[in-house]
């Protein structure tokens, strides 16, 4: 699954301002496969990590109720431009991937 | 070439610039830590009360206009609608993020970190008309805010 | 084929004169079709300036507008464009790849369609790309999503900002292709027995139940399309399927002739407006 996270952080001022897109199904385990009929198996991004400098600045957990491919977007102080922020996910069924982009 | 930026918030320039290749990322989370501190009881619970028990301790809150929820007051598509929560607080430690038509109201949590500012944005399902409600706690204590989105269901897709 | 009371029939009923209501789909040439049909909608929502038009129901709605913003704000179909870019730059068996084909230029989209004289035939952007691969000893790749969605939003996005300019030669054969279109766009079928232009042209802007139904001046600027429906990129001819169905009526199979001529008369009727795919919709 590589490749499954696009980012794009921006220093505005004294704020970094990470944006990110994740390639993922997002399921909830309550949807049914309209041709088999039988349920899709619950399958979602469970945690998301952003780190940057060797600190961890938010964790994220999430539940199924996130939207297909989902997209999240935070804000911290203490970084400069050239710095590098990764963003790590985990999924429920032991998926997982990350990357790593410079702020701008 | 012009090109019609004027309503596209990214360029052209801006596609998978700064982007360094994958790195460190097996490091970061081991598979135990996700277990440990994924929450399933919070997100199994079935309202808002439960859900805010499991996740942050504690259900009583009270409601406060220093949270900013900015959401659609019609959601085109309930598989799609964008959510940001802020606040101006100090001393934000984590923020829940739920949906409470959904059968299971508990969408998210956030954490925050040295230098975290609590400023969030994601995308979230809702199944029917309903509150997204944002908790934030600061202080050791709950703050919340609500905001009704209409959820209208169809098919067509104009 | 019956082409009395269809065509532009419609348009010229619900505009101002409506004394030519009977018109058959030879009667008028395509810039007068054109006139007709952006007028049509000027009229029908003034101040909204036609370039807007390529944001489909988001032109009229501000709710729905600030919806597709936020999502806009980081679009799904951003991973297809350099999906989309990897297979653009990914060699064939034989050492070339598309871009033998298509001058070494992405930019294409305004390219498409156009009328091949040799062939008598409406080529389109995604059949001139399955037939480079043919022509190189490569499979052809399925036609509404997936691989072929991912490689038309590179080159969409590489062609931003061109206009759409589809030129209707004149030429016995080009007409008739065109008018097969427009007649296609005019003619009621399927179980609800509406045409394309009920919907987008007559009923622009109102609702079927929950849904805006968007204007069709500007329907094929977008494409391809992620719809939050299809959670996934899908083109302009799966959606043709799509709007078939809707009326239930049987969809045709995409880069059919009949699709083909719809969309050389539908994109000829968004001349003037950029191109802007791809594009996210509900």
């Amino acid at each position: 699954m590589a490749n499954s996270i696009k980012i794009r952080a921006k220093l505005k001022g004294d704020t970094t301002q990470v944006k990110c897109l994740m390639t993922h199904p997002m399921e909830t385990g309550l949807r049914k496969d309209s041709k088999t009929g039988k349920m899709i198996p619950a399958h979602f991004i469970s945690e998301v990590m952003a780190t940057s400098g060797g600190k961890t600045i938010m964790t994220a957990y999430w539940s199924g109720g996130i939207s297909k491919n989902p997209y999240l977007s935070f804000d911290f102080k203490g970084a400069a431009k050239g710095d590098e922020v990764t963003i790590a996910w985990k999924d429920n069924q032991g998926g997982s991937d990350s990357e790593t982009a410079k702020i701008s | 070439m012009t090109m019609n930026t004027k309503r596209r918030v990214f360029l052209k320039g801006s596609l998978a610039a700064g982007t360094v290749g994958v790195a460190v990322g097996a490091g970061l989370l081991t598979p135990q830590a996700v277990i440990a501190a994924w929450d399933e009881k919070a997100f199994a619970a079935k309202s808002v009360d439960e859900a805010l028990n499991a996740a942050m301790g504690m259900a009583s809150n009270t409601a406060s206009d220093a949270i900013k929820i900015k959401a659609p007051d019609i959601a085109e598509n309930g598989a799609v609608v964008p959510v940001s929560v802020s606040t101006d607080m100090a001393g934000v430690e984590s923020i829940a993020l739920l949906a409470e038509g959904n059968a299971t109201p508990l969408v998210a949590t956030f954490e925050l970190g040295e230098g975290a500012v609590p400023d969030v944005s994601t995308r979230i399902k809702m199944g029917k008309t309903a509150d997204v409600i944002a908790v934030v706690k600061a202080g050791g204590k709950l703050h919340s805010a609500r905001k009704s989105v209409k959820v209208t269901i169809g098919g067509c897709g104009g | 084929m019956k082409f009395k009371f269809l065509a532009l029939a419609a348009i010229y009923a619900l505009s101002a004169s409506v004394v030519m209501a009977d018109k058959k789909a030879t009667d008028t040439t395509p810039a007068e079709d054109l006139k007709v049909y952006r007028d049509y909608f000027q009229k029908r929502f003034p101040g909204i300036p036609l370039d807007e038009y390529a944001n489909g129901a988001y032109a009229l709605d501000a709710v729905a507008r600030d919806n597709w913003l936020a999502i806009e704000e980081f679009p799904p179909y951003e991973p297809m464009i350099e999906a989309g870019e990897a297979l653009w730059n990914t060699s064939f068996a034989n050492g070339k790849n598309f871009a033998s084909c298509f001058s070494g230029d992405p930019a294409q989209r305004q390219n498409f369609p156009y009328w091949d004289a040799k062939r008598k035939m409406v080529v389109t952007m995604e059949l001139a790309i399955n037939e480079c691969l043919e022509s190189n000893g490569e499979k052809p790749m399925g036609y509404n999503k997936g691989k072929i969605a991912d490689l038309a939003a590179y080159m969409a996005y590489q062609s931003r900002g061109q206009k759409t300019n589809v030129e209707i030669p004149d030429d016995a054969d080009a007409m008739k292709a065109y008018n097969a279109g427009k007649s296609y766009y005019f003619t009621r079928r399927g179980q609800l027995n509406f045409s394309c232009a009920h919907c987008h042209m007559e009923s622009a802007g109102q609702h079927i139940r929950s849904e805006l139904l968007s204007p069709a001046l500007g329907h094929t600027t977008g494409w391809p399309v992620y719809r939050a429906k299809w959670g996934e990129l899908g083109t302009l001819h799966r959606r043709f399927g799509g709007c078939n169905e809707q009326v239930r009526a049987k969809k045709l199979k995409p880069q059919s002739e009949e699709y083909r001529d719809l969309e050389f008369f539908l994109t000829h009727m968004s001349n003037g407006i950029e191109y802007n795919g791809p594009s996210a919709r509900k």
